[in-house]
């Protein structure tokens, strides 16, 4: 770890935010893709039987 | 979407790769500046989120304008896409702008003509957002918040060139520029490009990511749509 003098909690405070946002943006967009494609697999395969019946 | 999954997972590499040397860099091995003490590391995440926020809105604005004028379904997804990535940026360099202006101005926050256009900015990050979620038809949603995104783009170029028209508030001058005495010191200059090399390369990951969802949720919609009429 640097020496960060009087500065440390700004500095750190500024990463933890920022790595805090970042990461919550990215779970966030990786949720919503696995949803949605768990979603339209299942619709895709209901009307899987419907098109080859 | 076969292309985007063949680079996306290289592209997200690459990302991980330049944001680790970047921050890593800038953080553990450079030397505090002679003024602003250890908080010039702060510099790693503030300058590339806002120039992300910046240009994030500028390329909603070039696909939007695409949607407006050849009707082309994916790139309108894309600015969709792409409005809460530059949210979360410019929510990233007004945090760590106020956490570094409180020890260097004596002050979280000032009526700067730059960090007035960044809220100004953000606020339209939100309103877009807001926009897409209150109108059903998807096509209507997409006029209406190209045009949003149009009028929003006067302070996008205004939080980028405040400082140019308005030679007053508090904000410094770019901190990186083409001309080289105006420029940071190398030794912060080599790892903010990293830095800045990994957020732009970030953005295009979750762009891909979120692009190929909403374009699995407008399929969605249409299939859904498709067995509710029997």
């Amino acid at each position: 770890m640097p020496e960060l003098g009087p500065y440390a909690g700004e500095v750190l405070s500024a990463y933890a935010v920022a790595f805090g946002l970042l990461g919550a943006l990215v779970i966030v967009s990786l949720w919503k893709s696995a949803r949605v494609r768990r979603a339209l697999d299942e619709i895709e395969a209901r009307r899987e039987p419907r098109r080859n019946g | 979407m076969r292309t985007s999954s063949a680079i996306l997972p290289w592209v997200a590499r690459l990302a991980i790769l330049s944001l680790a040397v970047g921050l890593i860099w800038g953080f553990f091995f450079t030397p505090d500046d002679y003024r602003q003490g250890s908080t010039v590391k702060i510099i790693y995440l503030h300058v590339p989120s806002a120039t992300m926020a910046i240009n994030i809105w500028a390329m909603m604005l070039v696909t939007s304008l695409i949607w407006v004028v050849r009707r082309h379904h994916v790139s309108v997804l894309a600015a969709k896409a792409a409005a809460p990535i530059g949210a979360t940026m410019t929510l990233i360099a007004l945090a760590t702008g106020a956490i570094w202006g409180q020890p260097m101005w004596g002050s979280w926050w000032e009526w700067d003509p730059r960090l007035t256009a960044f809220l100004i900015l953000f606020l339209f990050y939100l309103g877009y957002m807001a926009l897409w979620a209150a109108i059903d038809n998807p096509d209507a949603a997409a006029d209406l918040t190209s045009i949003l995104c149009l009028v929003g783009s006067v302070f996008a170029v205004i939080s980028r060139y405040a400082i140019n028209f308005w030679n007053q508030g508090l904000h410094q001058g770019a901190s990186l520029s083409l001309d080289a005495e105006e420029n940071i010191s190398d030794v912060f200059w080599q790892p903010l490009v990293i830095s800045l090399v990994g957020f732009g390369l970030l953005f295009v990951t979750l762009l891909l990511i979120r692009t190929r969802t909403e374009i699995r949720a407008r399929r969605l919609m249409a299939l859904k749509q498709r067995e509710r009429l029997g």
